[in-house]
């Protein structure tokens, strides 16, 4: 049994990462100078050309690639390949309605598939397992991410998808499971189900999980190791860079192997854009050296994190980077779908209501509870409580159709959210995570 | 012929009430018939008040949601039945009741009942034609 997905890669030495990567670098380069307009004219801006690029290390004389130029360029605007090569799309949700669409090859799908399978072979996966697949299916990539890597291995995917806990327990059950996939959330609660079930969560054989697409912390990793009686491994990824597998945790269980064949990681700081050394936290920033249809540079993830480039003990050389602790902007996750305030802000606007809001999300039964409230006015007031009604059921829906995630709606008085320094407090988060 | 109901949006609030009465009573504003409507995180306070103009005006400066609605306002007997007669006559016309609220005045005998319905015409000429007083704004305030 083979405890590496592809050892050659995994394991290798420094120096052989890096002649891979320069040489990967280096042919991305030229693919975006040729076939992304934006990127040309990001060059001849800065008056860099693609041969100044010759190894891994010129890497800094790139520019940075933020969210905003993936929407200013919505849809298709930042593919590098024409639409014969295309085999998927994948979106998340974005501001003012806007989705970030990105695009894959089929030499990216293999990428991204490798990046999941080496999360499920270093979570023990094995080909005779049986993935359990809970992360929703569709345009987020979650379910169909770890749905390839699953195949990839040759294991046996179940695309469940996410919802329907009590088919979710049947499965585990009937099918016999062996590794689950999902929100670590949807984990919890999948384990509190059993528990109200009386199932013992020791007479199933599932082993491991592969959690990710939120925040959690060392607190909820002992309590689903428990609940479930699994061993639970982290997973990161982002739809922009490919979706999850981008890094995965190890059986040591402190931090996550960045797929940098793949992915080439860089700490900087956010306020400055200045490279920090290994070990200091600061904005985690991708490039898809690997990638051919979306091959961003030095993207911004916005995660703030630290990378280390010392052996783990499972034998891996690739570097670990540490579970975000935070974001240098105000994204938060719901749920697992990501939600920017202004995209708040601008439904309540195109409803023609006044923006006077707070958003106060809290973790009940381990499930991300988002409510939006919203300063009552005099357009929106009713003397009639279905008036009100109706109105709250107007704004409601618009959140869910925009956000992609329900949220609460809670309105309250004229002047009665607070503001400090005339500054209004727009996120209230409290999750203790 | 309707009178003037004012409606102020009250979160669910400990001395809430209490702070927006007292605006009214700042402002020499006389309360004579007040319903709330709740629902789990607020009320909706609706009041006929000696001056409801003035009354919004104080309630607005305060910062506060408040609106102004067209109501009836119906005189019936203080007698077993009473309400019974007036509300089945709206039933029979097909006109359907938002909400209503009632207070009597005992020395004269009479119970006024404010009535939100859809349409005020219609409501109007479905109760006048069966006999059943309108009140008017004066009228409220007269006893």
């Amino acid at each position: 049994m083979s405890q590496y997905f592809n050892p050659e890669i995994e394991t290798a030495s420094r120096e052989y990462l890096s002649a891979l990567q320069s040489a990967r670098l280096i042919k991305m380069v030229y693919n975006c100078y040729n076939n992304v307009p934006f990127y040309k004219k990001k060059f001849d801006e800065m008056g860099l050309k693609p041969q100044d690029i010759k190894s891994i290390e010129d890497i800094t004389k790139l520019p940075f690639t933020v969210k905003q130029d993936l929407r200013d360029n919505y849809p298709f605007g930042l593919f590098a390949v024409p639409k014969d090569k295309l085999v998927r799309v994948h979106a998340s949700s974005g501001t003012t309605g806007k989705q970030t669409v990105v695009g894959y090859t089929k030499g990216d799908i293999e990428i991204w598939s490798e990046g999941t399978a080496r999360a499920i072979v270093a979570a023990g996966g094995k080909k005779e397992d049986y993935i359990h697949i809970s992360y929703g299916y569709g345009l987020f990539t979650g379910g169909l991410g770890l749905h390839y890597g699953a195949e990839k291995l040759g294991a046996t995917a179940i695309p469940v998808s996410s919802g329907n806990t009590n088919r979710q327990i049947q499965i585990l059950q009937d099918f016999g499971s062996d590794i689950i996939c999902c929100t670590p959330s949807y984990a919890m609660f999948i384990g509190e189900t059993l528990k109200e079930k009386g199932i013992d969560p020791k007479e199933l054989p599932l082993r491991a999980g592969i959690f990710g697409a939120e925040a959690w912390s060392e607190n909820m990793r002992k309590e689903i190791e428990k609940s479930l009686d699994i061993k639970a491994y982290d997973i990161y990824g982002l739809s922009e860079i490919a979706g999850p597998g981008v890094a995965y945790e190890c059986s040591e269980q402190n931090g996550m192997h960045i797929c940098e064949d793949f992915f080439y990681p860089e700490i900087i700081d956010p306020d400055t854009l200045e490279p920090l050394p290994d070990g200091t936290f600061g904005e985690l920033v991708f490039t898809c050296i690997g990638k051919e249809a979306l091959p961003l540079i030095r993207y911004r993830t916005r995660d703030i994190s630290a990378i280390s480039r010392e052996k783990c003990a499972c034998g891996r050389t690739l570097i670990k980077m540490q579970k975000p602790k935070g974001r240098s902007d105000d994204m938060l996750i719901i749920r697992g779908v990501n939600v920017f305030p202004s995209q708040v802000e601008h439904v309540i606007l195109s409803l023609g209501m006044e923006p006077n809001y707070q958003i106060i999300v809290d973790r009940i039964n381990n499930l991300d509870v988002m409510t939006v409230c919203i300063e009552m006015s005099d357009k929106m007031f009713s003397d009639s409580v279905k008036g009100i009604e109706e109105v709250e059921r107007r704004i409601s829906s618009s959140m869910q159709a925009t956000l992609g995630v329900s949220a609460k709606i809670n309105l309250v008085e004229p002047h009665s959210l607070p503001r400090s320094e005339g500054k209004a407090v727009r996120v209230i988060d409290n999750r203790k995570i | 012929m309707s009178i003037k109901q004012i409606s102020i949006f009250v979160e669910n609030k400990p001395g809430r009430l209490a702070e927006i009465t007292e605006i009214l009573a700042k402002n020499n504003i006389d309360i004579r018939a007040l319903s709330i409507a709740d629902t789990t995180d607020y009320g909706i306070l609706r009041l006929i008040v000696s001056n409801p103009d003035e009354a919004v005006e104080a309630i607005k400066r305060e910062g506060l949601a408040v609106s102004a609605t067209e109501v009836l306002a119906i005189g019936i007997p203080d007698v077993p039945g009473g309400f019974a007669k007036a509300i089945k006559v709206l039933a029979e016309s097909g006109i359907s009741v938002e909400y209503a609220y009632a207070f009597i005045t005992p020395s004269i005998g009479t119970a006024y009942v404010i009535l939100r319905v859809e349409d005020n015409a219609k409501a109007t000429k479905a109760l006048e034609a069966k006999g059943i007083k309108l009140i008017s704004q004066m009228d409220i305030f007269k006893n």
